[in-house]
């Protein structure tokens, strides 16, 4: 009966592992309880930069800094990386072979990484014009939102890499599942901080 | 599709649909704003829009947040901190911007 219903958010074992989807529950939900703070921390970022967006004090503005294209590729790889992360959850869940599921890992790893070379580079060419985060309000709150989104996207490519080191020394235990559901989530929950900062930020300070 | 327990290949084409579902929404975004079309206030209203709509699709397809099937603390855990969400920003904006305004 109650593996007729659905535990935690993400993806649910089910009957492919009863015993660790009896468990994950309570696991997942507290680590839903983490990201949903985490939300509103980005939720009060927003609100700053969203105040401060005037405040340039006659340095750089959105429209003279943000680079569209570069944003937009951004969001691409981010958005794939969420699916190759879909493909991982599925991977492990259906016991699919050992290397399908790392290589899916290492590939969802490759794009984050390439997230954040993009970002930084954005960053250095802003630094470059003289937009550091000391420059005005407005470029400090920027910094303070975008930059904790790309901390988070390194601390989640760290995470990914420890997870292969689990599952090629560890195996496939109910523990290492259990890490793969929350990072998945901590992945996906990401990404949608990104749309949010895509949209808000990027595509909003580039309105004409 | 939703239970726990879907096929394989429902769960991959879940995958795959919210993929499709969330480029087509970030390029429309996109294209919005590269290509501008309308005036600046309903290009943003468009992008805001489809910003939503691809946080939902997000939430549907990749974290498989169910209005009917999910763990009812899930549920209200998503509702609450929205609540707390909608709180804090709009609360915030009125206070500051009237505190700017006071202030200029």
């Amino acid at each position: 009966m109650s593996r007729s219903e659905v535990k935690h958010p993400g993806i649910n074992l089910g009957d492919a592992d009863a015993p660790t989807y009896e468990e994950a529950g309570d696991n997942v939900f507290g680590f839903w309880v983490f990201l949903m703070s985490d939300v509103v921390i980005f939720a009060l970022l927003f609100t700053t930069y969203g105040v401060m967006l005037v405040a340039t004090v006659g340095g750089p503005t959105p429209a003279s800094e943000y680079k569209i294209v570069p944003a937009f590729l951004e969001t691409l790889i981010l958005l794939t990386s969420s699916f190759t992360f879909g493909m991982v959850s599925l991977a492990m869940k259906h016991a699919a072979p050992r290397a399908q599921l790392l290589g899916w890992m290492a590939l969802t790893l490759v794009l984050g990484l390439a997230f954040l070379g993009m970002e930084l580079r954005d960053f250095a060419i802003m630094f470059g014009d003289g937009a550091y985060p000391t420059r005005s309000g407005y470029l400090s709150s920027f910094f303070a939102l975008v930059s904790l989104h790309g901390i988070h996207v390194f601390f989640g490519c760290l995470w990914i890499l420890v997870m292969m080191v689990q599952v090629m020394t560890l195996g496939l235990d109910a523990r290492v599942k259990i890490n793969i559901l929350r990072l998945g989530l901590f992945w996906h929950v990401l990404d949608v901080v990104w749309i949010a900062i895509f949209s808000v930020v990027y595509l909003q300070g580039l309105i004409r | 599709m939703s239970g726990p327990n879907p096929s394989k290949v429902d769960e991959v084409r879940r995958y795959l649909i919210g993929y499709v579902l969330a480029l087509a929404l970030t390029c429309a975004a996109f294209s919005a704003v590269y290509w501008p079309s309308f005036a600046a206030s309903t290009t943003l209203a468009i992008v805001f829009a489809m910003a939503l709509v691809q946080m939902a699709v997000h939430l549907y397809f990749f974290l498989h947040i169910n209005l009917k099937k999910s763990r009812r603390e899930d549920l209200q855990l998503i509702l609450f901190s929205a609540l707390i969400v909608i709180l804090l920003v709009s609360g915030g904006l009125v206070v500051l911007f009237n505190l700017r305004d006071r202030m200029m």
